[in-house]
């Protein structure tokens, strides 16, 4: 019967589908399974053949050698504070920018515009020689505010953008009534736009965080001692040391992944939404 | 402080400058230019962010480029345009730009692949959102970590001991265990599949949103006119997905051409120079060596090949508006 027939085509095409995710899953999720289980083995253990997903020696002493190591805990206590810093002012400065560029008309938009658009594709690299002297030179090397204002200037431009598109699609009559009710523009945008833009605001916060949660090349040159380094020169300086540990590596690799994993688990859909409508129509 | 119709003078206190004039009240500016204030002072603290650290920082590079001695020591001076003689012809510059040019248009070119073949299965119909949700999630998860873990994972994987030799000696690919980020030959390609992996799910985030969007009656119509799945793809989802390709591709470019601690953690730029990017060249020029005059020459020209990478993304960011 033809129905039949049918019937069996789109099952061989759901299977077929099905197998070409799940090999496409492999190659996506493989490594970091790999991670996983290899900061639970104990290091004689690592390069075992055949390589195994749980060995006998499973435990959690790379973790708990990471998270008893001052040094280590640090790491993480300067990347919070550097991140945090930097998503806060991030979002503070994009709003009121991304506020003009959708709601004004006015002289130089159109120059702002190409700037904010245009920045973003200056290499940090041509940049990391005159702000080491600039840093130096402010009094700002091997500080936290040094490192923040840095990762700002990479951070801020495509947050302006994400937000801009988000304050298009909120209906200009909201903050309209609002100035003719006598608000002012400050309190247009603070007491009314701003509450119901949770959802941009919460993409653009989480995509700041990541970018300066992962930043590496400002954190390896603009921070000089120990106490003052970030999670991944962490990483770095533990690939430094004479013996590989690749199990605490990984444990400090899990550890450093944990607060953007989570973050966008939660709220994934805002952050792929807001991602894309900055991407696609800016 | 709630502010409402009959209470006009609560925002005025709130923020006189930004005050907008409105009878009754009086601003400390005339009204003229007070009404065209607002957007300037909401531009101002990036304006002031994009100058200081932004627009100061090139004209400095710029200036240390022409000079000689300069960072490390008191007495510098002109030099015209030797550090730029200099770099442009040291082989090892001219191997990092051969590199950087390879490893760029290699990545980019398989994100994009990878970015919209991910894309359109996980665009089906077929199944169910649960599922798609599912695979979604597993193919974002490579994105979600930072380059160094994603450095340091791959020397991991890529030891001579590692899983990868394993899996491909089983499967008879290569006869013994590779090192594959120490070897002169497979290097290059080692931290170009490494990129890949880093890299795609941005391809597909952006493509799955273009996806969603293209109107589902364009496949009806042109199913009804008997066009092939093949057809379909060439004729309504290539076009549609154009302007998103081409500027996923270009930031794509750009960014990868700024990468410098995936290869700084895996290979160093090493071995023989084989990966050695225009970033890590610049990078030990000035920090490894304390060449700051030549590094900074090298930092201009990598900055002015980024800027013609950058002039396309926004006349094409322009032509989208």
């Amino acid at each position: 019967m033809p129905n039949m027939r049918k019937q069996q085509k789109r099952l061989l095409a759901k299977g077929g589908l099905l197998l070409a995710l799940t090999a496409g899953a492999a190659f996506a999720g493989l490594p970091a399974l790999w991670m996983l289980s290899t900061s639970f083995k104990a290091n004689g253990e690592v390069f075992q053949l055949p390589p195994r997903l749980i060995t006998p020696g499973f435990s959690f002493d790379a973790y708990t050698q990471i998270l008893t190591d001052p040094t280590k805990l640090r790491y993480f206590l300067n990347s919070y504070i550097v991140a945090l810093s930097v998503t806060a002012l991030t979002l503070g400065a994009a709003i009121l920018a991304a506020y003009a560029f959708s709601r004004y008309e006015f002289r130089l938009k159109s120059t702002v515009n190409i700037v904010i658009v245009g920045v973003q594709a200056v290499p940090p690299i041509a940049l990391v020689i005159p702000y080491f002297g600039l840093m130096v030179g402010l009094g700002v090397y091997n500080t936290y505010a040094g490192l923040i204002l840095t990762h700002m200037v990479f951070t801020l431009p495509y947050a302006i953008i994400m937000m801009t598109a988000y304050f298009n699609t909120l209906p200009r009559e909201l903050d309209e009534a609002a100035k003719v009710d006598g608000a002012n523009p400050w309190t247009a945008l603070w007491r009314i736009i701003v509450p119901i833009s949770g959802p941009g605001i919460v993409a653009v916060g989480l995509y700041t965080f990541m970018i300066s949660w992962n930043e590496y090349l400002f954190a390896l040159t603009l921070m000089q001692t120990n106490e003052m380094r970030t999670v991944p020169i962490g990483i770095l300086l533990m690939m430094g040391e004479h013996a590989y540990q690749w199990n605490q590596m990984m444990a400090m690799s899990i550890l450093g992944s944990i607060p953007v994993l989570v973050l966008f688990l939660i709220f994934q859909r805002h952050f792929i939404s807001g991602l894309a409508s900055g991407a696609v129509k800016s | 402080m709630k502010v409402t119709p009959n209470d006009p003078g609560s925002a005025a206190q709130l923020n006189p400058t930004l005050t907008r004039p409105i009878s009754g009240s009086r601003g400390i500016l005339p009204p003229r230019i007070a009404r065209k204030l607002p957007p300037y002072a909401f531009i101002a603290p990036t304006v002031i962010l994009i100058v200081v650290l932004m627009i100061v920082p090139i004209l400095m590079v710029i200036t240390y480029s022409v000079m000689d001695n300069v960072v490390v020591q008191p007495s510098s001076q002109f030099a015209g345009l030797h550090n730029y003689v200099q770099v442009l012809t040291d082989p090892d510059f001219q191997a990092a730009l051969r590199n950087t040019l390879v490893f760029i248009v290699a990545s980019t070119a398989i994100h994009l692949v990878i970015g919209l073949t991910f894309a359109i299965l996980l665009n089906t119909p077929m199944l169910g959102a649960a599922t798609k949700a599912f695979f979604r999630v597993i193919y974002i998860l490579p994105w979600l970590f930072t380059v160094a873990v994603i450095a340091v994972l791959w020397r991991l994987l890529l030891s001579p001991y590692g899983v990868a030799n394993y899996l491909l000696t089983s499967l008879g690919l290569v006869r013994s265990g590779v090192d594959w980020l120490a070897s002169p030959t497979t290097a290059l390609g080692a931290v170009v599949v490494i990129n890949i992996w880093a890299g795609y799910p941005f391809f597909m985030i952006s493509l799955l949103a273009g996806l969603q969007a293209v109107p589902s009656e364009l496949y009806e119509a042109a199913k009804v006119d008997g066009a092939s799945a093949l057809q379909r793809f060439w004729n309504i989802t290539l076009p549609q997905l154009r302007p998103i390709i081409v500027s996923m591709a270009v930031l794509d470019l750009i960014w990868t051409s700024q990468q410098f601690a995936l290869i700084w953690m895996t290979t160093g730029g090493g071995p023989l120079n084989v990966t050695e990017v225009l970033s890590t060249f610049t990078y030990k020029q000035a920090f490894s060596n304390y060449e700051f005059s030549t590094a900074s020459a090298s930092a201009v020209i990598v900055l002015f090949l980024s800027m013609i990478l950058g002039y396309f993304y926004v006349r094409q960011q322009r032509a989208q508006d």
